[in-house]
């Protein structure tokens, strides 16, 4: 009469707790639906009774005007996509170098690490539409030879200028968030302090923040419509053109929309990305 | 692996009057040690008593404050111009956390040291990681991530990570400290195993019956001072000092 022994992969739940846990489950969803469905009529009650709303709606919201100035809009956002595309890589390969740069202990790279820090210190310093401003009018004022006057090479400077020194910041976060026995155990092998940062700190710095740089190239999309300053027809610019041209303000919805639809995915995959690497840093936490 | 000693009577490791402290915390206060070539020497004593900073020492991972470090009378790990590189090619480590690399897999975390410093090619260092791995038991993880692994394996790895650079020299770091009791065995059985080779071992360690059964030496640290060493019968079976006797039965 010997009880029989549970397989080790096993699982027995009680059908009765899994009946009430359903249950639960699809009264919890209900209630989610019902107190959605309630808050969207509440604000769709105040904001279309409000004494403005019909005047609102027209400069706003007016459909022809919205058909009319979209592929305009979509095709000036090509610029804002290209220059994201550009800006992007050197942003990291400025960014790594820089946090690199600030690692190195020997004396005889004291100058690198001083520009290393008064780079960061200064582009963090500045706002991003005012590096914008002095780069863009002013590079193309000193008449160099040899050095461009385009309004979109400078915009795109001035972005990489100023993210390069957020982007090298988090690097720096992401190398010193790797644990010193790493950089030990390697030595211990006899690696040299490049060797040890190439194959051992740095794969691993990466990873690790890789959430936030994401956040960053988020950041990146958006701001990519301050170079709309110096006069390039990029896609809040040619909103711009259009607002004033028909004194309808839908054609900034317009635009609005459209970052909207690119940096909504690239949130999401940062929220995954982020999700996917916590669970990773649980499962290996021991070494 | 076979390599020139001069001469068995020499002394291996020469650990002359070495100091060291961290700010204006003392930790060795002028340690002497003699290390003789294919022998097993294990420190013994409290936490904070200095073992580990001492075998840190003997690989560099340390400069002392004074005092010399000499391996086999031509290799002055202490030196000011020491070859650090070279230094940790002969002498491994292995410690008490595993520190093994997590973006690797077993197999790489092996072959990361013959590839990049010994500059061997990829195949044959992968040919001799896996004979190692094999010799250990551990050849069917050899494709896994750290994070599959068991402490008793994960420790099992990392000695095979050092020993993949053939050093002539060992040095464990309480490497069963961090493991479930029920691990212990297998990372102490490929200690003994090395012994038997022959590699000069000196570890740190609270596991009193394993350190009296391989140690020729035993050296019985206490505030960073060598308080009584000697024979392993002698120091476990006959303390002369009471303070050894002491941390002896306290442990036991």
């Amino acid at each position: 009469m010997s009880n029989p022994v549970p397989g080790v992969d096993t699982v027995y739940i009680d059908p009765l707790r899994q009946e009430r846990s359903r249950k639960k489950a699809r009264r919890d969803a209900l209630i989610g639906i019902a107190s959605l469905l309630g808050f969207v009529v509440v604000i769709v009650l105040l904001v279309g009774r409000s004494s403005g709303w019909e005047a609102v709606q027209k400069t706003f919201f007016d459909g022809d005007q919205f058909v009319e100035s979209f592929p305009g809009l979509l095709q000036a956002f090509w610029l804002n996509v290209r220059i994201f595309l550009i800006a992007e890589p050197l942003i990291l390969i400025i960014g790594l170098l820089v946090a690199l740069a600030r690692t190195l202990k020997s004396p005889m790279f004291l100058p690198v690490r001083v520009l290393a820090t008064l780079y960061v210190d200064i582009f963090r310093g500045v706002p991003t539409i005012l590096v914008i401003f002095l780069l863009g009018f002013g590079m193309p004022a000193l008449q160099l030879p040899g050095v461009p006057s385009d309004a979109i090479f400078w915009g795109t400077a001035a972005l990489v200028l100023s993210y390069g020194a957020y982007v090298a910041e988090v690097f720096r976060a992401g190398i010193g968030s790797v644990h010193p026995s790493q950089t030990m155990a390697a030595r211990s092998l006899g690696l040299s302090l490049f060797q040890t940062n190439r194959f051992v700190v740095l794969p691993q710095a990466v990873r690790n923040v890789t959430p936030p740089l994401l956040n960053d190239f988020i950041s990146l999309q958006k701001d990519t419509a301050l170079v709309a300053v110096l006069g390039p027809i990029e896609i809040l610019r040619r909103a711009q053109i259009d607002t004033s041209a028909n004194f309808n303000y839908t054609p900034y919805v317009g635009a609005a929309l459209i970052f909207i639809a690119l940096t909504i995915p690239m949130t999401r995959f940062a929220d995954w990305i982020a999700v996917r690497s916590a669970r990773k840093r649980q499962a290996g936490g021991a070494s | 692996m076979s390599f020139e000693f001069q001469s068995e009577s020499e002394s291996f490791i020469a650990v002359d009057g070495v100091w060291k402290s961290f700010d204006t915390h003392p930790v060795l206060r002028g340690i002497s040690l003699d290390v003789a070539a294919h022998s097993a020497t294990v420190l013994i004593g409290a936490s904070g008593s200095g073992k580990s900073t001492l075998l840190r020492c003997i690989n560099a991972l340390e400069t002392v404050d004074a005092g010399s470090i000499v391996v086999n009378s031509e290799l002055d790990v202490t030196a000011f111009n020491a070859d650090l590189d070279a230094i940790r090619r002969r002498i491994g480590i292995v410690f008490q956390s595993y520190n093994l690399f997590p973006h690797m897999k077993v197999l790489d975390n092996v072959t990361l040291g013959p590839t990049r410093v010994l500059k061997r090619s990829k195949k044959e260092s992968i040919e001799a990681a896996m004979h190692l791995l094999t010799r250990f038991g551990l050849e069917a993880k050899a494709h896994d991530y750290p994070d599959r692994l068991s402490g008793g394996q994960s420790q099992r790895v990392a000695i095979v990570r050092a020993l993949a650079m053939e050093p002539e020299i060992m040095l464990f770091d309480e490497i069963t400290s961090a493991l479930d009791p029920m691990l212990v065995g297998e990372v102490l059985d490929t200690v003994r195993e090395l012994r038997e080779g022959g590699l000069t071992i000196v570890m740190a360690t609270h596991e009193m019956p394993f350190a009296k059964e391989i140690a020729d030496q035993v050296c019985f640290l206490r505030d960073g001072i060598v308080w009584e060493s000697g024979p392993a019968n002698q120091i476990f079976d006959a303390p002369q000092r009471a303070e050894t006797q002491n941390f002896l039965h306290r442990v036991n």
